[in-house]
C-alpha cells in the first residue's frame, strides 16, 4: 500500500495547473483524492505527477448566477451540506451528499472529484444527469462544456481529454419540485448496492415532467430516459409507477461483486427507483 | 480509632479492588495517541522488509529474477527461499505439527503467499523493490472448494508430502487430507439414532472470516552480532512461546533472545501463530546486521495472515418425540488452507470441538474431523473464541433450533428440556469434558423474563399471518442462544504447545513503601490487564489497584506463560495472580505479628491489613508491612515481599451465557433491522463490570459483523475477493445494535477466585443468536436452515428460493 514515484505541484491557478498537467504527460490532477490516493497505494495507477488543486481559490465556491446554481469543482462535500443556496435552490444535493461516506471524507472529498472521476460507485454523477447538468472544463488549448448527460462513456472512461479538468459544474435550478435520492448500502461509507435519484414536477395532478438516474447499477451511471417517460403525462398511479420501474430495470446492467449478485442488484434497484419515485411524487405534492 | 478514620466501605473503595467499575488505566496513553506500538519502534539505522507476494493461487515458480529489484535506490538484499535454505528457514514448524513455506519454495499455494523479501532503507524503497523483482509462473489447477479436495483427481497441493501417509495427526486418507480427528462412542450414538423417534440431518457451514484486528501483524528484529544476540519487538500474543519458537528454529541460545510484546492493537486470535514476517525480518536482521522492521498492510492482513472458521459440519440429533435428545453426531470438513496452521494445543487439531454437545444432556455423542488443504491462505486461529468453540456453539445451536422446527416446539422450551441441571455438575460431557459448574435453567428463564419472550412469541404470530395475508412484507425473527464456552487452556494432563504446559505466572514485588509491581506471562491486546489484575491483587492483599503497577510482554523480565487467547487470561494467569498475592499475603502476616507481638494464627486479615482478633485497635496496615519486609522482619526470615506463582490449573472454566436477538427482515431488500440484542452472560466472579461489558459490547458487534455478511471469499480461481474493507464487512457504529447487558454469578469451584473469563463469549454466543434470528423469521415460510453470513443480498436468496420473490 505504498504508491511509487511522483512530483507533487501545488499550482496557485487553472491555467498554471493545465499547464503543468500538459508537461506531465501522464501526469493526474488531485482532488479529494479518495479514489485517486487508494489506486495509487496499489499501484493500479502510478502517474508520474500530482497536481494538486487544492491551492486554487478560483475553484472553489458556489454561487446563484440567475437560474443557475454554479459550484467550484474544488467544493468539498461538507461545503455542499453547509450551504444555504443549496439547500434552498437544490436540496437533492444535500439528501444525496449525507450519503457519501462519512464526515471525515465528506471534509476532504470535493464534487468536482466525485463527478469527474468516472467511478460508477460515485453518488453525483446519476444526480447531475438527472438534474441535466454541465460540466465546465478547461483545457490545454480552450476551455468547453459537456454536459453530465453525455459525460459518462464506461467504468472509469469520460469525455474528458487528456490535459483537461473540470472546473465547475452548473446546474439549472429547478421551480417547485419533489426529489429523493435512495441508496441502498451495506454500511456507512460504503458504495452504493443500488440507488436512484428522482425529480418531479406536477401539474393539475399529473406529472408534468421527471428526471430518473441510476448510481451503481452499470458499469456508468444511467439516465432512465424511458423509464421518466412512462410517467409523464400521467398521474402518479401504481400502474404508472410500475410501467417506470420495469423501464428503469430493463436498462440496469450491475456488476457481480461482494454486494451482490446482478439479479439482486437489478431487483433491488428497482425497488429503490420506486422508493424513489414515491418520495419524489409526494415532496412534489406538498 | 476515633471519627476522622475512614470506615470499612471507605478502605474498601479505596482499594478499587475486585467488582468495582475502575477506568481502565491504560486508556490515558492510548486515548492521548500515546501508546507504544511496534511500529512506534525507531531504532538506529533501521531498515525495511516488504514482501513479494503470489498472483496466483497454485503455480509452480520457474525461477524469480533480482537484478532489477537490487538496481532500486536503495534495496540492499532480496531474501528468497534459496537463501533461507542456507540457514534452514525455508520451511518453518506451524503450532499443528505441520510444515509451512517461509518463502515459497519451488511453488506458492495461495494468491498473496509470500514470495521474496525485498529489504531496504525505508519502506518506500522497499515497496520499489517488491515491484522490480521478475517471478516466472506456471499456473497449476486451483483447489478452492474443500469438498472437492479428497476427489480422486483433485490437484496434489503439498508435493513436500508425497508418500507420507500419516502426518502430527495420524493417518492420512489422501494426498489433500491433513487429519482425522474422532471423539465420542461410534457404536452407541449408532444405536441410540437407530431407536430414535425424530432424528435430523443438515449441513451446518461456518463461512472463513478473519479477525482483522486494528492494528496489522509487525515486527522490528535486531541482531547484534558481537553479542551474539537477537531482540524481537512483535505483535505477539504469546512472547514466551515465540522465544522458544525462535530459539528451537535459529539455535540461538534461548537466553540470549529478547522477545518483546509493547502495546498490541487487537488480537483475536490472529496474533498467535507465527508468520514468515517475522522470520524474514529475523534472517534479514541477522544478515544485514541491522535493525529489520515489517509491517503488513491491511490487504496482506486479511489475505495472508491467519483466517478463521471454514469448518462444515453435518449435524445429526436424535431425539425422543417429546423433544428430550438422545444422541449427537457431527462430521466435520474442516478447511485448513495450503498449511495447517491451525492455532490449537498441540493435541488437539480440531481444538476443542468436542464441546459441540453445548449446555444439553446427551447421553452419547460422536464427531469426526477431517482437515483437508486447499489453495488458500494457511490457518485457521480462533478469532475470538476458544479452539473452535464458536464453530461448536454455531452448530449445536442452529441443529437444537432445527430440532425444534421439526418438533414443532418452541426452542427456548427445547432447551430447558434437555439443559444439564444444576445438580448435575461436575457433569462429564458425552465428548470428554468435566463441565465445572453451571446453573443453566436461572439463566434462561432470567433471560426469557427480561427480553419478554412469550409476548414477542405471540407478536411474532401476528406478524407472520400478516405476511401471509399480504399486508407486510416484513418478516420478524426471534433468535435463541444457550451456549457453553470452554476456557482456560489449559491443565497440562489435556493441554500443551509444543510440549510445553500450557500453565501460566506471575510475580509480585512490594516494594518498601507499600507500592507494587505484577509481572505476567499473559500479554494483553486490548483485555485491560493493567487495569484488572491490580484489581485481584488489590483484592486480596490489600494495596490500592493505583498503587500497583502491571507489566507483561518482556521475556526478559515476566514469568513464563503461554499468552493471551482463548478466553485464557483470566482462568489461568488470574488464579496465578491471586496464587502469587496469597503468598505475598502469608509472609506479611508473619510480619504483622512479629510487629504486633501476637501469634500469627492471633491475626485476621481485615480489608488493607491485619488486625488482631478481638484487639481492633492492634492493626497493622499493609503499607507498614511492606516497609517492615525491608528493615524489620522476625528474625531468620529473608527479607523483601515478593511472590512468584506457576498455575497449572486442574480443570477448564465452562462460562455460559443466553442470547437473544429480535430481528425484522424486509424480504424484498434483504434489508434486516436488529431491533433487540440482549446477553446474559455468567462468567463466575467479575472483577471489573465495565471491563466485562466492553468485552461483551466488543464480541457482540464482531459476531454481528461475522453472521451478518464478514467473510474472506474466493472466487474459482483461488483469488481472495475480499481483500480490503471496502469489501470485507467492519460494521461501524451506525451499523451495530443496541446491546442489552445483562449477567449471572456462578463462580467456579476450582479457581482461586471462582473467575471462568469471559472476552470470547459473546462471539461464540451472539453468532447463532444471529443467525438463528434470520432462521426463525424465514422458518414460517418453509425455510429449514439458510447458511451465513446472512448478509442483505443473501436474505433475498433465500426469500427468492422460497418463492417469495416475483
Amino acid at each position: 500500500m505504498i504508491p511509487g514515484t511522483f512530483e507533487y505541484h501545488r499550482p496557485k491557478s487553472v491555467a498554471e495547473a493545465a499547464k503543468l498537467l500538459r508537461k506531465s504527460k501522464d501526469g493526474r490532477v488531485l482532488a479529494g483524492g479518495h479514489s485517486l490516493l487508494p489506486m495509487m497505494k496499489l499501484r493500479m495507477t502510478e502517474p508520474s505527477a500530482l497536481i494538486d488543486l487544492g491551492a486554487i481559490a478560483a475553484l472553489r465556491g458556489i454561487k446563484k448566477t440567475g437560474t443557475k446554481l454554479v459550484i467550484g469543482a474544488m467544493t468539498t462535500q461538507h461545503e455542499l451540506l453547509a450551504s444555504a443556496l443549496v439547500a434552498k435552490n437544490l436540496p437533492i444535493l444535500h439528501e444525496t451528499a449525507i450519503l457519501i461516506a462519512d464526515p471525515q471524507v465528506r471534509y476532504v472529498g470535493t464534487i468536482g472529484g466525485n463527478v469527474a472521476n468516472g467511478d460508477p460507485g460515485n453518488d453525483m454523477p446519476a444526480v447531475m444527469m438527472a438534474l441535466d447538468a454541465t460540466y465546465k472544463i478547461a483545457g490545454p488549448t480552450k476551455a468547453r462544456v459537456v454536459k453530465a448527460r453525455a459525460f459518462y462513456k464506461g467504468s472509469y472512461e469520460t469525455a474528458l481529454k487528456a490535459g483537461e479538468i473540470v472546473t465547475a459544474i452548473e446546474i439549472p435550478v429547478p421551480g417547485k419540485h419533489g426529489f429523493a435520492y435512495e441508496k441502498l448500502k451495506r454500511k456507512v461509507g460504503d458504495y452504493a448496492t443500488a440507488a436512484a435519484a428522482v425529480l418531479i414536477t406536477l401539474k393539475a395532478g399529473k406529472i408534468a415532467a421527471c428526471a430518473i438516474a441510476l448510481t451503481n447499477l452499470a458499469p456508468t451511471p444511467l439516465l432512465a430516459e424511458a423509464a421518466a417517460a412512462a410517467l409523464v403525462g400521467r398521474a402518479p398511479d401504481d400502474a404508472a409507477i410500475s410501467a417506470a420501474v420495469a423501464a428503469a430495470r430493463k436498462i440496469m446492467d450491475p456488476a457481480n461483486d461482494t454486494r451482490g449478485t446482478p439479479a439482486y442488484r437489478k431487483s433491488v434497484g428497482g425497488i429503490y427507483v420506486e422508493r424513489a419515485i414515491k418520495r419524489a411524487i409526494a415532496r412534489a405534492a406538498g | 480509632m476515633n471519627d476522622m478514620s475512614p470506615n470499612k466501605a471507605e478502605r474498601e473503595a479505596k482499594l478499587e479492588g475486585m467488582g468495582c467499575r475502575r477506568k481502565r488505566v491504560e486508556d490515558v496513553r492510548f486515548t492521548q495517541g500515546k501508546g507504544n506500538f511496534v511500529d512506534d519502534i525507531k531504532l538506529p539505522g533501521m531498515l525495511f522488509g516488504d514482501f513479494v507476494r503470489s498472483p496466483y493461487a497454485h503455480a509452480r515458480i520457474k525461477g524469480i529474477n533480482i537484478k532489477k529489484a537490487m538496481k532500486v535506490p536503495g534495496v540492499l538484499a532480496v531474501l528468497t527461499a534459496t537463501e533461507l535454505k542456507g540457514v534452514n528457514l525455508a520451511w518453518m514448524p506451524t503450532l499443528a505439527g505441520d510444515v509451512q513455506m517461509v518463502l515459497a519454495d519451488g511453488k506458492v499455494l495461495f494468491q498473496n503467499q509470500e514470495v521474496a523479501f525485498v529489504v531496504a532503507t525505508d519502506r518506500y524503497a522497499a515497496a520499489d523493490g517488491v515491484e522490480a523483482v521478475e517471478v516466472d509462473y506456471e499456473a497449476l489447477p486451483v483447489l478452492v472448494d474443500p469438498f472437492k479436495a479428497m476427489d480422486k483427481n483433485a490437484p496434489v497441493l503439498r508435493e513436500d508430502l508425497k508418500g507420507k501417509t500419516s502426518g502430527a495427526h495420524g493417518p492420512r486418507k489422501h494426498h489433500n487430507h491433513i487429519f482425522e480427528w474422532t471423539m465420542g462412542d461410534k457404536d452407541l450414538t449408532e444405536a441410540a439414532f437407530r431407536k430414535a423417534d425424530v432424528t435430523i440431518k443438515e449441513l451446518i457451514s461456518y463461512h472463513r472470516t478473519h479477525p482483522s484486528p486494528l492494528e496489522t501483524c509487525q515486527s522490528v528484529a535486531s541482531f547484534d552480532k558481537i553479542k551474539g544476540e537477537l531482540t524481537v519487538w512483535g505483535t505477539f500474543q504469546a512472547p514466551h512461546v515465540i522465544r522458544t519458537v525462535a530459539s528451537l528454529i535459529s539455535t540461538i541460545p534461548e537466553h540470549k533472545i529478547h522477545v518483546i510484546s509493547p502495546d498490541v492493537g487487537g488480537g483475536f486470535g490472529n496474533k498467535v501463530g507465527a508468520y514468515p514476517g517475522y522470520i524474514c525480518s529475523i534472517v534479514a536482521s541477522i544478515v544485514t546486521g541491522k535493525p529489520v522492521k515489517w509491517v503488513e498492510d491491511r490487504i496482506e492482513n486479511l489475505t495472508a495472515t491467519s483466517f478463521a472458521r471454514d469448518y462444515h459440519m453435518t449435524a445429526e440429533i436424535a431425539a425422543t418425540k417429546d423433544g428430550k435428545v438422545q444422541a449427537l453426531r457431527v462430521h466435520v470438513l474442516a478447511d485448513h488452507g495450503a498449511f495447517d496452521a491451525c492455532a490449537d494445543p498441540s493435541k488437539w487439531p480440531a481444538g476443542f470441538f468436542n464441546i459441540v454437545t453445548g449446555s444439553y444432556d446427551f447421553p452419547v455423542a460422536h464427531c469426526a474431523v477431517d482437515g483437508v488443504y486447499t489453495n488458500k491462505a494457511p490457518g485457521g486461529v480462533a478469532y475470538r473464541c476458544s479452539f473452535r468453540v464458536t464453530e461448536a456453539a454455531y452448530c449445536i445451536e442452529r441443529a437444537m433450533d432445527i430440532l425444534a422446527k421439526k418438533l414443532n416446539m418452541d426452542p427456548a422450551e427445547l432447551r430447558l428440556k434437555n439443559f444439564i441441571r444444576r445438580d448435575q455438575f461436575p457433569y462429564q460431557s458425552a465428548l470428554g469434558w468435566e463441565y465445572d459448574s453451571g446453573d443453566y435453567h436461572t439463566a434462561m428463564k432470567q433471560g426469557m423474563e427480561k427480553i419478554g419472550y412469550p409476548a414477542l412469541r405471540e407478536e411474532q404470530k401476528r406478524k407472520q399471518a400478516d405476511f401471509k395475508a399480504g399486508k407486510t412484507r416484513d418478516i420478524m425473527g426471534i433468535g435463541v442462544s444457550f451456549f457453553t464456552e470452554i476456557v482456560g487452556a489449559g491443565p497440562s494432563k489435556n493441554c500443551d504447545i509444543l510440549g510445553i504446559a500450557m500453565f501460566d505466572s506471575c510475580e509480585i514485588r512490594i516494594h518498601p513503601t507499600g507500592s507494587a509491581i505484577a509481572r505476567v506471562g499473559t500479554k494483553s491486546t486490548g483485555q485491560a490487564h493493567e487495569t484488572t489484575w491490580a484489581q485481584i491483587i488489590a483484592t486480596e492483599i490489600g494495596i490500592p489497584s493505583a498503587d500497583i503497577m502491571v507489566e507483561e510482554g518482556n521475556t526478559d523480565t515476566a514469568p513464563y506463560g503461554l499468552g493471551t487467547y482463548g478466553s485464557r487470561s483470566t482462568p489461568v494467569a488470574g488464579a496465578a495472580i491471586a496464587m502469587a498475592a496469597r503468598k505475598i499475603k502469608a509472609k506479611a502476616q508473619m510480619i504483622a505479628a512479629y510487629m504486633l507481638e501476637v501469634h500469627e494464627g492471633d491475626l485476621q486479615f481485615d480489608i488493607d491489613g491485619f488486625r488482631v482478633k478481638g484487639l481492633p485497635e492492634k492493626f497493622k496496615s499493609m503499607k507498614e508491612i511492606a516497609w517492615a519486609a525491608y528493615h524489620s522482619v522476625p528474625p531468620g526470615m529473608e527479607p523483601g515481599l515478593e511472590a512468584v506463582s506457576y498455575y497449572d490449573p486442574p480443570n477448564m472454566t465452562y462460562p455460559f451465557g443466553a442470547y437473544f436477538c429480535v430481528m425484522d427482515i424486509d424480504v424484498d431488500t434483504g434489508v434486516y433491522k436488529i431491533r433487540r440484542f440482549y446477553a446474559l452472560d455468567d462468567c463466575g466472579t467479575r472483577i471489573n463490570p465495565m471491563v466485562i461489558e466492553g468485552q461483551v459490547h466488543g464480541g457482540l458487534t464482531e459476531a454481528f459483523a461475522i453472521a451478518m455478511g464478514q467473510e474472506i471469499r474466493y472466487d474459482a480461481g483461488g483469488n481472495v475477493l475480499t481483500g480490503s474493507f471496502m469489501d470485507f464487512f467492519i460494521p461501524t457504529a451506525v451499523e451495530t445494535p443496541v446491546w442489552e447487558t445483562d449477567h449471572t454469578v456462578t463462580p467456579s469451584p476450582h479457581h482461586p477466585i471462582g473467575a471462568k473469563g469471559v472476552g470470547e463469549s459473546p462471539n461464540v454466543g451472539g453468532v447463532p443468536a444471529f443467525s438463528n434470528a434470520v432462521n426463525d423469521a424465514f422458518g414460517f415460510l418453509g425455510a429449514t436452515h439458510i447458511q451465513m453470513p446472512h448478509d442483505y443480498w443473501r436474505n433475498w436468496e433465500a426469500a427468492k428460493s422460497l418463492g417469495l420473490i416475483k
